[in-house]
């Protein structure tokens, strides 16, 4: 136990060397990180939580109803289109429940025809390259009396939702590099989950708002055959809609279903103001088929007013005084600078595909983050300091083995956090704490042992050997059964506690190492210079 | 050079008769840590049970609670605790779960910033919707169930099933008095309490591995030895490691519950209960009940009040 090959003392002062330059970056401040560090030695710096240096968490869900909705919503008006195409087909109670449509078939004879025009609108899904049978979005079934039902196929939902969230990923993560915050994290959870992580961002409202909006843009003419409130009091004209905006009170206007130019014909937006009232605008530019559309209806139709829609308000109404033929207009509408940044932001990101829910918020200011790193610091390095102590009071030189142990301990646990970019959490440090506290009670099981042995009547050198070789099916024994704990934890934790796992975890490890390896080094150094008759234990 | 010692080098204490009154003394503390959990439940945080959380500090001088509270009250959402933390002008806000979905929980944080506007500075807001924390509250009980389990399992392949069991009686102790503790003393139960829970559950195991591991090494060396006496005997060469590792992790903790912080101070107490409890059921629940569990069939007469242990086995020993 008392002897090392040179090359094992070779590899335990790599792994210590390795772990120290690991740790080293932490106490270098960035920029000479940046500029003045040679290449050649670790750079990288422990990552702080979150809950260390302040931010959000942001957690998302697609909102699956709402995207039924409009699907069947837009599913509808496709069944009246082909149901009208001449020759007609007469049909009767088109209507859309929670997650069907239907529709009746008025002419008994010509069912079969409607069933083959309707069979156009299951909507098949593109497969993947391996992906087998194709799936279709709907499934339609045709009774014999002539009531024809489109229903979601489950594979269908979930390979849309499933593309709804990769999708919605690149729009968040276009929004979030707008702002300009530092390293957001956007990831997707589970099936239909996207959680963001922004940190340095304190304002999670304005986050939210920028998530929350799908900024689903569109231009419609307004229907001028009724206004608002008679469209309220009886019902909007065929092919027409009521929607309001976004004043106090509502005012409701009556816009045509068909939109005129989509939010996905924008090619830029930027803020601007108006020059003669100075408020703040969004200016945008389209692409050339959108140019091209918005061109021809405005030319038609002059002197009417029509609608810009963002997700479902009308922002504003203007009235087309011209022809607008150069691609690109400007949207006013009582914005404050930062309304008219965020929408033009949105305008550039593009539309969400499916509205995002909140489903859980944490948000920890700066100011706090830095306290708890603070305290953290001095937590750390008071316990060190009493644990250090005692084991010196109690175990006098080789309580100072165990010290420096603890020491490399430490340093390697920070130097594989940084390592591994592990994320430091406050519970991490929590899991730190807890390390040091914990990591001497392998060297104490040694100690206690070769105390015994000695007692028993062997030799010093007889005795530390005994004492080592006894203590390590010990020591593994009780480290492995901590470490299950940790890996589980790990595995079925989330956010902050999966950082304590990994603290907990790597503290383990690195504790075994230094307690059984180097502090055997230590000893048989010892041993080796003093050939002790008696050990001062 | 030995400035300190706690424990004597040699020690020679009948835990073992001890168990008349430890074992009854721990199952009435886990009937009435079960009783009050089933009766009064756990203060479950936000984390499990949905809700806001907002911690903010005032800007102008100490926070008036009652002032506070009262123009909570006014917003109407339901049961609002608030309280003081860590420093006079530090609160901490806790909003019941708004009736509704998701969607209703959010405008709790919009509504508390526009009553207290400017006035304060807002340092922590936590929103957890009801799905979430249903499921947070799923993951961790599964996290403790599943290590309670592969525990068990590591300890069987490793020792014989005797001393499995003995280690999961053990730890389920340690686990049902932690919370007990929490429910007497309605401490908020997170996220975090059952990463304290599950560190517990790894510290008493290595506590119980130890002398297990010791017990296991006395069978073999002394056949003959009644199983009580081994156990005594096994507990005490373990004692002084038990003492030293409980008060360098204590050292620790303590430093971390005085100086870390208002945020960890719930999961630092969690663990320092924790490790006293753990401490305490190694030696007092988890040797003894080798016996009730009949370790070594035949060889063992069941008294405490046996001779100390004798110099021909330490004899035998050397």
């Amino acid at each position: 136990m008392l002897y090392f090959a040179r090359w094992k003392i070779v590899l335990i002062l790599v792994v210590i060397v390795a772990g120290f330059l690991a740790t080293l970056p932490n106490f270098i401040d960035k920029e000479t990180l940046e500029k003045n560090w040679p290449s050649w030695l670790p750079s990288q710096q422990l990552v702080l939580g979150l809950d260390l240096q302040g931010g959000a968490y942001l957690l998302f869900e697609v909102d699956k109803q709402d995207y039924q909705t409009k699907q069947l919503e837009n599913l509808s008006s496709e069944i009246r289109r082909v149901l009208r195409q001449s020759p007609r087909i007469g049909y009767t109670g088109l209507a859309a429940q929670a997650d069907s449509v239907q529709v009746r078939i008025r002419d008994t004879d010509k069912i079969s025809e409607a069933e083959g025009r309707l069979a156009e609108l299951v909507n098949p899904l593109q497969t993947s390259l391996l992906g087998g049978a194709p799936v279709n979005e709907f499934a339609l079934d045709v009774s014999s009396v002539g009531l024809a039902r489109f229903t979601f196929t489950e594979d269908g939902l979930d390979r849309r939702i499933s593309g709804i969230v990769n999708q919605s990923i690149e729009v968040i993560r276009n929004r979030i590099d707008e702002l300009g915050t530092t390293e957001p994290s956007i990831q997707r959870q589970g099936f239909d989950r996207i959680l963001v992580e922004a940190p340095g961002e304190d304002d999670p409202e304005r986050l939210k708002r920028l998530i929350g909006e799908t900024a689903q843009l569109s231009f419609h003419l307004v229907d001028s055959r009724m206004t608002g409130e008679q469209a309220l009091q009886a019902r909007p004209p065929a092919g027409s809609k009521v929607l309001y905006s976004a004043d106090d009170p509502p005012i409701p206007y009556v816009i045509e279903s068909a939109a005129m130019v989509e939010g996905d014909d924008l090619v830029d937006a930027q803020t601007g103001f108006d020059q003669q009232t100075n408020e703040p605008l969004v200016t945008f530019r389209f692409n050339t088929s959108g140019a091209q559309k918005f061109g021809l209806v405005t030319q038609q139709n002059v002197g009417r007013p029509f609608a810009i829609v963002l997700d479902d308000h009308v922002i504003s109404a203007p009235v087309i005084r011209e022809a607008i033929l150069g691609g690109s207009g400007q949207i006013s509408g009582n914005f404050t600078v930062e309304g008219a940044n965020d929408l033009a932001i949105l305008l550039r990101a593009g539309a969400l595909p499916a509205r995002l829910n909140v489903l859980e918020e944490r948000t920890v200011g700066a100011g706090l983050g830095a306290d708890s790193v603070e305290a953290g610091k001095i937590a750390s390095l008071v316990g060190a300091a009493a644990v250090v102590i005692f084991m010196f009071a109690v175990y006098g030189l080789f309580g100072l083995f165990a010290n420096l142990a603890l020491f490399v301990n430490v340093a390697l646990v920070f130097g594989a956090l940084s390592f591994l970019g592990a994320t430091l959490t406050l519970p991490g440090i929590a899991g730190i704490v807890l390390t040091i506290g914990m990591a001497v009670d392998a060297n104490v099981l040694i100690f206690e042992r070769i105390k015994e042995e000695m007692r028993l009547g062997r030799s010093a050198i007889n005795a530390i050997d005994a004492g080592f070789s006894r203590a390590l099916g010990t020591i593994l024994d009780a480290n492995i059964t901590t470490l299950i704990a940790a890996v589980i934890l790990f595995y079925l934790g989330s956010g902050p506690i999966k950082g304590f796992s990994v603290t907990l975890a790597i503290g383990i490890v690195t504790t075994v190492f230094s307690a059984f390896t180097f502090t055997r080094f230590l000893v048989a150094q010892w041993v080796r210079m003093r050939r002790p008759s008696h050990i001062p234990i | 050079m030995r400035l300190l010692k706690i424990i004597p080098d040699t020690t020679n204490i009948h835990f073992m008769q001890h168990r008349k009154w430890t074992f009854p003394f721990s199952v009435i503390l886990i009937v009435g840590s079960l009783a009050l959990f089933l009766v009064s439940g756990l203060n479950l945080g936000i984390d499990f049970k949905g809700g806001t959380l907002i911690e903010f500090t005032t800007k102008d001088g100490p926070a008036d609670i009652p002032e506070i509270r009262n123009r909570l009250d006014d917003l109407n959402f339901g049961d609002v605790q608030v309280q003081e933390f860590g420093a006079p002008n530090e609160v901490l806000v806790r909003i019941e779960r708004q009736q509704g979905d998701d969607q209703a929980q959010q405008r709790v944080v919009a509504l508390v910033k526009e009553e207290f506007g400017d006035t304060v500075e807002y340092q922590r807001t936590e929103v957890v919707g009801p799905r979430v924390s249903g499921e947070l509250a799923q993951a961790g009980t599964i996290a403790v169930i599943a290590s309670l389990m592969a525990v068990l399992i590591y300890i069987w392949f490793r020792f014989e099933w005797q001393f499995a069991l003995g280690a999961i009686i053990a730890l389920m102790h340690d686990v049902i008095l932690t919370i007990g503790m929490f429910s007497v003393l309605r401490l908020d139960f997170s996220l975090s309490s059952i990463a304290a829970i599950l560190t517990i559950v790894g510290y008493s195991l290595n506590d119980t591995v130890v002398v297990y591991d010791r017990i296991r090494e006395n069978l073999r060396k002394y056949k003959k030895k009644p199983l009580a006496e081994l156990l005594d005997l096994s507990i005490n060469q373990t004692l002084s490691r038990t003492t030293m590792t409980s008060v360098t992790t204590l050292l620790a903790l303590l430093s971390l519950y005085f100086l870390g912080g208002e945020v960890l101070r719930s999961f630092t107490f969690a663990m320092i209960w924790g490790i006293i409890v753990g401490t305490y059921s190694s030696i007092f629940i988890a040797a003894p009940v080798l016996i009730l569990l009949n370790l070594r069939p035949g060889k063992d007469t069941e008294s405490g009040g046996l001779p100390p242990v004798s110099s021909e086995d330490k004899a035998a020993a050397a």
